[in-house]
């Protein structure tokens, strides 16, 4: 039986980039600022989310994605703070892809300033997935130990910020502060870094500040 | 601001716990129409190229292709896989390296200021077809 060698040089990822970069280029055109928030479950990305959702409600409108394997219990908590949320559940997937968010922006309020994505609760295959998101945020909380960027180096040198989190918790965790920011920065020297805490509100003015700026830098570069 | 017109969506039923098995639930996609191009009765061979920052890890990609072929055209088909380094270009100095590490930092003047280059795909490079005799069509 004849044989025949077939050249198809296809990026298997491309399907998935292409709607993403059509999702980034549709919140540009709205002004909108999309932030994919990733880390590993419990690392406290809603707990960041609902602080934000309080200190933004007089300055800008926000509204949340929520991907978690099951349950609605995260959109709930941010309707909780007069936030519109969307759940999606991915039934076992471990990550998003932007055409579970390319199907929700038809219903997102095109006056918005924000739209935070908060990705399946993993370190790693979130990575590999675009959502069409223009800042791609990597938390890492203290108790999960400081020597998280080397071990999941993808997340930190495809991320453009690092937000530590539980910095409350600090005096009481061997947590070498220094060494987290030195060795992510050896990954990823362009990495913006914040130290928080949502309990005592540590360090969220500043980040806070720092989303307010990028949405104005976007909404500049695409007046 | 307005409450929620928010709603719950269900992404995916498959019980996907591996993003493996999306890309090759992707790659299957391409096989069959490039059999279905050249009137293919088999796909014999698949070659991948995965770069080192891809996320994917090439012994989960083999074993979910082996999960996802049997009862497909692709069904014997031999899986290789070649691991692609990082390519980075400096925009500082613009030396251009390859680079076995994650360190995004010019190896020759340690300017943070890269472009990767390569590295970040996962290509479907090449494939090996047994064609269907006496089928319309090109039969190369």
């Amino acid at each position: 039986m004849p044989t025949k060698e077939v050249i198809v040089l296809q990026d298997l990822l491309g399907p998935n980039k292409k709607i993403a970069a059509e999702i980034r280029a549709e919140l540009e055109k709205r002004g909108i600022l999309a932030v994919n928030l990733m880390s590993s479950p419990g690392a406290g990305k809603t707990a960041l989310l609902e602080q934000i959702a309080v200190r933004l409600k007089t300055e800008a409108a926000m509204a949340v994605i929520e991907g978690d394997i099951e349950t609605e219990r995260d959109a709930e908590r941010i309707r909780a703070k007069g936030v519109p949320a969307w759940q999606i559940t991915t039934g076992g997937a471990c990550h998003l892809e932007a055409k579970m968010i390319g199907r929700i922006l038809p219903a997102v309020d095109p006056g918005l300033d924000f739209l935070f994505i908060e990705n399946v609760g993993n370190l790693v295959c979130p990575a590999s997935y675009e959502l069409g998101e223009h800042l791609r945020c990597v938390l890492l909380s203290t108790p999960e130990g400081d020597d998280k960027p080397k071990k999941y180096p993808k997340a930190f040198t495809t991320s453009d910020v690092l937000v530590l989190t539980k910095a409350d918790l600090l005096p009481y965790l061997p947590f070498d502060i220094d060494k987290v920011v030195r060795e992510a920065l050896d990954l990823n020297p362009k990495l913006r870094v914040f130290v928080t805490s949502a309990v005592t509100g540590q360090g969220l003015d500043e980040f806070i500040a720092f989303l307010l700026h990028s949405r104005d830098e976007l909404r500049r570069r695409h007046a | 601001m307005n409450s929620s017109p928010s709603s719950s969506i269900r992404a995916m039923s498959s019980g996907a716990v591996m993003h493996e098995i999306s890309i090759v639930a992707g790659l299957f996609e391409t096989l069959l129409e490039q059999a279905r191009d050249h009137n293919a009765r088999e796909v014999t061979s698949v070659r991948l190229k995965v770069g080192l920052l891809s996320g994917i890890v090439p012994e989960l990609l083999a074993s979910a292709f082996d999960m996802y072929k049997k009862g497909t055209i692709a069904e014997n088909a031999a899986l290789e896989v070649e691991t692609v380094p990082l390519g980075v270009r400096c925009r500082a100095c613009g030396a251009e390296s390859r680079k076995e590490d994650f360190v995004l930092a010019c190896p020759s003047c340690a300017s943070p200021d890269l472009e990767i280059v390569q590295g970040t795909e996962i290509v479907l490079e090449k494939i090996e077809l047994e064609i269907d005799e006496g089928a319309p069509g090109e039969t190369g």
